[in-house]
């Protein structure tokens, strides 16, 4: 067993002189729920794109389950211990769940008819009903159950919970969970929502203009992120040099918002030291996190 | 057995799910020997990450709270009740405090602010320590 079902180096890729990819860095660890984050156009899609095989690098490395994917021959043992969630316009357009069911079937050793049988029922996808006339939250559910089926071992999805109603958002959300608890699948999936994967991931990536600027277990971002708020008698007169550790600083009037990577104790002495200063602590959410790091640029 | 937590809290959630275990012993929701949930059933009923279940079940183990009986599943420890007298003396500490801060003209939103402004510098001072 690796320890890193997803490993890459140096990822490049450009699009007609834009580059969607700038050496990106990413390290999935195996049984992991690996959250990937980033603004639209960040390179979260060509990322995954190359991650299925439906799209070539320009440059850098890609192991999955310690196998290079630029070797051809890798990538249909691979192919089949994966299960991709991605919202696909293209995928089965004129069958219906059934015949997917059965046209996807025998590509898989590893197929269990009763956990097909079992979760069709448990999702409550029609079996007569086209692809087309799904709703989003079906499809994804259906293509969960194809990876549940054939038993994957890193779940791979795209943004799955966008444009789902709350009750389908928690039953994707409660699938990926328990087929991480009982199966010790790797899941992979990129997402905006960032409450939702603040819930389920324990590690991250941030990813901003093709590389990776954040990335790491959940815990521990958020253990040593935490702000400081520092309010003034009077607005300052001069800037303040602030010790190590005050990675944003934003003022506004008489009021100063720190997001303090490690070192707070030292910040918040520093802070306290200056005249007229009341200073509070809060802690930090994902959220501000990702906007506080995507938002300046780096 | 139900537990809740809050994702939007400070607390990181495997300690807030620690704090529902011992609060469930505390008040006899759980009595010592009783199973715990699985930590796939606590995992998919919040709804969290399982190895976050499993961090808290872990410390849990640690402080002796819990024994974890490998196949059959974690189990309060019979000497569980331990814990709940600390938790007593700390309670009376903490009302006491707060009768004070309350006195003082202090809204509930500024009192919890204050302790968790100390929390939080008391958790990075320990940080710094290890």
């Amino acid at each position: 067993m690796n320890d890193f079902a997803i490993e890459a180096r140096g990822l490049r890729k450009s699009f007609k002189g834009h580059s969607a990819l700038n050496g990106l860095d990413l390290r999935v660890p195996t049984g992991s729920i690996f959250g990937f984050l980033g603004r639209n156009g960040a390179g979260k899609t060509s990322t995954i794109k190359i991650l299925m095989g439906a799209l070539k690098s320009d440059g850098g490395e890609v192991s999955v389950f310690g196998e290079p994917i630029s070797v051809a021959s890798n990538m249909v043992g691979i192919r089949r211990r994966i299960g991709f969630v991605t919202e696909d316009k293209e995928l089965y357009p004129y069958m219906t769940v059934e015949q997917v069911i059965r046209f996807t079937r025998p590509f898989f050793p590893k197929w269990r008819d009763d956990l097909a049988k079992r979760y069709l029922s448990r999702f409550e996808l029609p079996p007569g009903r086209k692809i087309p006339d799904l709703s989003k939250g079906m499809r994804s559910k259906l293509m969960l159950l194809l990876a549940i089926s054939h038993r994957a071992e890193l779940l791979i999805l795209d943004e799955p919970t966008d444009g789902l109603d709350p009750l389908a958002v928690e039953d994707v959300l409660r699938e990926i969970v328990s087929l991480a608890a009982a199966e010790g699948t790797t899941v992979f999936f990129s997402s905006h929502q960032l409450t939702e994967v603040e819930r389920i991931a324990d590690r991250i990536a941030i990813i901003d203009r093709g590389r990776a600027i954040v990335s790491g277990s959940l815990d521990d971002l958020k253990a040593r992120y935490q702000r400081l708020h520092v309010v003034f008698q009077e607005v300052l007169r001069a800037p303040v040099q602030w010790v190590q550790g005050a990675e944003h600083v934003r003022q506004e009037g008489r009021s100063i918002s720190i997001l303090a990577s490690g070192n707070l104790q030292a910040l918040a002495e520093q802070a306290r030291s200056l005249p007229g200063a009341s200073v509070e602590v809060f802690p930090v959410t994902l959220k501000e996190i990702f906007l506080d790091h995507v938002r300046e640029g780096n | 057995m139900l537990f809740r937590v809050n994702q939007s809290s400070g607390v990181p959630l495997y300690l807030q799910l620690t704090g529902q275990v011992k609060h469930a012993i505390e008040t006899g929701a759980l009595h010592p020997g009783e199973q715990l949930p699985t930590i796939r059933k606590v995992a998919e009923d919040l709804v969290m990450n399982p190895n976050t279940v499993a961090r808290a079940y872990r410390e849990l183990e640690h402080e002796g709270i819990i024994e974890v009986k490998h196949g059959s599943g974690a189990f309060v420890s019979q000497s569980a009740a331990g814990p709940t007298k600390v938790l007593r003396k700390a309670q009376a500490v903490v009302q006491t405090a707060i009768e004070r801060l309350a006195s003082f003209g202090l809204t509930d939103e500024e009192i919890r602010r204050l302790i968790e402004n100390e929390l939080a510098l008391l958790r990075t001072e320990k940080s710094r320590e290890e």
